[in-house]
């Protein structure tokens, strides 16, 4: 058994986030992170390896420098990782994405136990549709927002949270799972877990390699295989300075509750 | 020469940046209050490998370098120097002993649960009357068949609170000097008969850490339980705190960093004279000096550091590192309380901490005149 | 419909809103999407359908007629009473194959982005998610990008054509979908020229849900796809559904911090219930500054500040709280920061985005009644 746990290099939205004057994110200025979410997926993975000793691959699609993430999660307990890299596969939007990763795993091969665990959402693009997206082009079914995850052999039962409550829901693996934050506490990386990391596999797939997949050709990677395309990104008018509401009455009141609707707060 | 670290010291580099920030930091304040570590936390620092960076994989280590060690001793003073003084004694005193002296057999069976993170180690050498001049040791082991029996009295023994296991010094042979008499044991501090621990020594700066007297009354150990030869043991303690020392050095290298940084932070956003403090020439100076004298000390720390992973002569260069590097931290603190004006001197800032915590660092592991010693004696300056 | 083609852009037709059910109720944010889908179809120019799948649900698929659409495309199975994954993917992608719509809208539920993108996948079409904004008319939707971004007019302009595949495309066909990314800082407007239908989630309660209109609801078409749904096309098992009262939240994590701090001196605990329930109203939860904290009226985890916790909520809501250094350094990245406070001087109003000077006591229930009218108003 092995769970494949697909992460991504995200700039750190946390800070100070650049935008450029053409209204693009200026992600070279931004420190980069792995995604939030996607650290609550190793730990579900490292959780299940910890108990069966199964094996735990990383995998993300990005640039070389990725790598260096791949190598954090190794870090923390990871087996080994794949970072699918190329020029070919850049300007892809999450149908394309999802089709490129599952090509990867494809490639790598996907036995009858295996799990492949995602985080809920990027913290960069927020979409939460890669996930999904992957478990259908790999044909697997697939359970999101899990809250609680039991693995007893071919069998996972998932606690699949909802706005409102929760479903018990249960499937065969190979199966795909995308985690909350509420599902765990991500360890940090340990020393043990270092000192080694740079000696383990991270093996890179580019075009090359995953080119003969059956998911993997020109109109379904990259920029021409996005069935969406940016009209244009903007960024919302500059917040001014603060604003005193005259009066502690019921129109102050009003105007308030008023403001917080228009920004989609209530 | 090459200043950078290698990506796996980067790597942990940011582990212990981040273990830091998220786990200690929240607790500092209130441990020192309390002047009692948190247990949960240091169980988690064992988990994450604090306790064992410098050691072999082969023993349940991490199998990192003293480099490494530096890093985590730098980024865990940053936010406590109470929890810093707790790995360095159990790294760099106690398993150090053990990895130094011991017999393949000892290291299995002390070293390991010590670097893997299931035990903690302390280190028993000084004494109410033996402080830089061991000559005073009072502590004596007697042969009893094929027992040894332990009698006398440790104090400043850090961690001894919670430790598993310690490295103590007694004399064995009083005919010369305590140098040529002293042997090294290990010692099961939780479950031998005679062995005592007292409360925790109320002190000045890292009061969370737990520093006690540790009596011995007839404590009974076999003799499996010697580390290294019969009177060999100050040649273990005295290379020992060779090594200590460098782990001092980045401990203070830690606490000024640490205490610069929160005054950055204050400095940015405190305003007098309808500016930010941090836009008068006299803070950007006293900053910038602060930092040079820092990084100064970091270098020398590093270096030291490099030449024990390098198994080259280190002794005066920790000496130098820890000599400059405690200064530093005495002054950079105190310049930091200054600048922050009176809440720099009000419990909830952590500069005041971390002042307080500064000055042990001139003192335990060898004095500020016992590294002057240790320098000055590796000058040749004997007369011809 | 093996011959299915998504890139078959004019055998497309028609708008869509999947209606979500949970238990046999149409959840509210469905309602918001067929009024706003109302708007859409007018603009393109066609028919307005519910999608709404469930068990014996007739009754209240014609209900959701009512907020704006023309008819109701209605798949009843038993199989398809609860929601799973596999079950509704499959119907809805048998019926869009069959029916072809040209824009398909989801709520952004955790069901709705559970199904969005198994669907897109499946269709080989393009999804756009978490969109707080739609448009089909291009001089509606520059309008309004005058009041909500900075662009320039001349920008503004060129968005009526696209460059895609490298030619020149006209966008007045194409569902425009706007949506923010890194936490608002940055907003998108996609679309999917090349590909039908063109299918979004959309966050709920952005959008508008219109009156209730029985005429509507009465005449709706009722439009019954043949089901082709067994026991065999599942992969999972629902074990049990339940409801659950309280939410997962801290705060760190949390959307919506209401504090209070030393403003509520004087009636602690009914400073705390009303923080408390206007944080409830938010759906957020309750910090304190450190006097709460010290002073008992607050254990720990609540607080907020340097020995505290460092918070960076969409909005942060300083009752009482003056806004000390040591406050701030915990507050200050929140999005949009309102504050409370009787003192007009105090420091809070320094970083607040809005400030009302006033007693807590007074402005905490009226501003709990207004939002609770503006919501009611929803």
């Amino acid at each position: 058994m092995k769970i494949i746990v697909c992460v991504k290099q995200v700039p750190d939205t946390s800070g100070k986030v650049a935008v450029k004057p053409d209204g693009t994110l200026d992600r070279a200025s931004m420190l980069t992170i792995i995604n939030p979410d996607d650290l609550n997926a190793v730990e579900a993975a490292l959780k299940i390896k910890d108990q069966t000793g199964c094996e735990v691959v990383a995998v993300t699609m990005g640039p070389p420098p990725a790598e260096k993430m791949l190598r954090e999660i190794i870090a923390m307990g990871a087996d080994r990782a794949v970072l699918i890299s190329g020029r070919e596969f850049g300007g892809s939007d999450t149908f394309a994405t999802s089709q490129i990763i599952a090509a990867g795993i494809h490639h790598m091969g996907l036995n009858d136990d295996d799990i492949i665990m995602c985080g809920r959402q990027a913290i960069d693009g927020d979409t939460a549709q890669v996930g999904p997206q992957i478990a259908e082009k790999l044909g697997i079914p697939q359970i999101t927002y899990a809250g609680d995850i039991k693995v007893e052999g071919k069998d996972v039962i998932v606690k699949r949270m909802l706005e409102d409550g929760f479903m018990n829901i249960k499937m065969k693996t190979p199966c795909l799972i995308t985690c909350i934050k509420e599902l765990n506490e991500p360890r940090y990386m340990s020393t043990f877990g270092i000192f080694g990391s740079y000696q383990k596999p991270v093996d890179v797939y580019d075009y090359e390699t995953l080119k003969d997949e059956p998911l993997i050709d020109k109109d379904t990677i990259g920029l021409q295989g996005s069935p969406t395309n940016i009209l244009v990104s903007f960024t919302p008018p500059l917040k001014g300075a603060g604003v005193i509401l005259e009066g502690a009455d019921k129109n102050t009141a009003n105007e308030l509750a008023d403001i917080l609707e228009k920004k989609h707060i209530i | 020469m090459d200043f950078k670290l290698t990506k796996e010291q980067q790597l942990a580099q940011e582990l212990f940046r981040s273990f830091a920030e998220n786990e200690i930091k929240p607790l500092a304040h209130d441990m020192d209050e309390a002047e009692q570590l948190d247990m949960e936390l240091l169980g988690k620092m064992q988990r994450y490998g604090f306790f064992g960076i410098p050691y072999s994989k082969e023993y349940g280590g991490a199998g990192g370098d003293n480099l490494t060690y530096t890093l985590c001793m730098e980024e865990v003073s940053k936010q406590d120097a109470s929890c810093g003084i707790t790995i360095s004694v159990h790294t760099s005193l106690c398993c150090a002993c053990i990895d130094m002296a011991g017999t393949e057999e000892q290291k299995q069976k002390y070293l390991r649960p010590l670097v893997d993170g299931t035990a903690f180690g302390c280190f028993g050498l000084t004494e109410p009357n033996a402080g830089s001049d061991v000559q005073g040791a009072q502590t004596v082991a007697v042969q009893d068949g094929d027992d040894w029996i332990i009698n006398g009295s440790k104090i400043f023994t850090t961690n001894s609170a919670f430790a598993d296991t310690c490295v103590v010094f007694a004399v064995t042979d009083k005919s010369g000097p305590v140098s040529r008499g002293l042997t090294a044991f290990i010692v099961d501090l939780k479950n031998t008969p005679g062995v005592a621990v007292q409360d925790n020594i109320k002190r000045m700066g890292i009061r969370a850490a737990q520093n006690c007297i540790v009596t011995y009354d007839d404590v009974r150990v076999s003799k499996d339980r010697v580390l290294g030869e019969v009177n060999k043991g100050f040649k273990i303690a005295m290379k020992a705190l060779d090594g200590g020392r460098i782990g001092i050095a980045a401990q203070s290298v830690g606490i000024a960093q640490g205490a610069i940084n929160e005054t950055i932070e204050y400095v940015k956003v405190r305003e007098q004279f309808g500016k930010p403090i941090a836009a008068f020439q006299n803070t950007q100076f006293k900053l910038a000096e602060m930092q040079t004298k820092i990084d100064a000390a970091r270098l020398l720390t590093w270096r030291a550091a490099t030449a024990k992973d390098n198994h080259e002569d280190y002794s005066s260069l920790a000496a130098m590192a820890k000599l400059f590097a405690s200064d530093v931290a005495n002054e950079v603190t105190r310049m930091c309380v200054q600048l922050m004006g009176g809440y720099g001197y009000c419990r909830e800032y952590p500069v005041e901490r971390m002042m307080r915590d500064a000055k042990i660092t001139e003192i335990y592991e060898g004095t500020s005149e016992v590294m002057k010693m240790v320098i000055s004696g590796g000058m040749n300056l004997k007369k011809k | 419909m093996d011959n299915y083609n998504s890139a078959d852009i004019s055998a497309f037709k028609d708008v869509w809103v999947f209606c979500e059910q949970r238990e046999g109720v149409i959840q509210q944010t469905s309602f918001e999407l067929i009024s706003e889908g109302r708007r859409l179809a007018d603009e393109l120019g066609c028919k307005l359908y519910a999608l709404v799948l469930g068990d014996n649900i007739e009754k209240q698929a014609k209900e959701a007629a009512g907020y704006g659409a023309d008819g109701v495309v209605l798949c009843e199975s038993p199989l398809l009473k609860t929601y799973t994954t596999d079950g509704y993917t499959k119907v809805i992608v048998d019926t869009v194959k069959e029916r072809k719509p040209e824009v398909v809208l989801f709520g952004a539920t955790y069901i709705g982005r559970d199904l969005g993108p198994r669907c897109a996948a499946r269709l080989h079409t393009g999804l756009c998610a978490d969109c707080t904004h739609l448009d089909v008319s291009v001089p509606v939707y520059q309008e309004f990008l005058k009041g909500a971004s900075t662009l320039t007019p001349e920008r503004i302009e060129g968005t009526s054509s696209a460059i895609v595949m490298g030619q020149q495309h006209d966008v007045s066909h194409d569902l425009k979908m706007t949506r923010p990314a890194f936490g608002g800082h940055l907003m998108a407007t996609i679309i999917c020229p090349r590909f039908r239908p063109a299918m979004a989630t959309v966050r709920p309660g952005v959008m508008k849900k219109a009156p209730f209109d029985q005429a509507r609801a009465d005449a709706a078409e009722i439009i019954r796809p043949v089901i082709n749904l067994t026991e065999a096309d599942f992969e999972t098992e629902i074990l049990a559904v339940e409801k659950a009262a309280k939410k997962l939240v801290d705060l760190i994590g949390a959307d919506y911090v209401v504090s209070v701090g030393r403003g509520i001196a004087k009636d602690v605990e009914g400073g705390i219930k009303l923080g408390q329930q206007l944080a409830d109203e938010l759906g957020g939860v309750l910090g304190g500054s450190r006097v709460t904290v010290d002073s008992g009226w607050l254990s720990a985890d609540h607080q907020v500040g340097q020995t505290g916790k460092t918070v960076h909520p969409k909005v942060y809501i300083a009752l009482g709280i003056s806004g000390a250094i040591q406050h701030k350094a915990g507050m200050q990245d929140s999005e949009c920061i309102i504050a409370v406070n009787t003192n007009p001087s105090a420091p809070i109003f320094e970083i607040a985005d809005y400030g009302i000077v006033g007693d807590l006591f007074k402005v905490v229930p009226m501003l709990i009644d207004s939002i609770k009218a503006v919501k009611a108003a929803k």
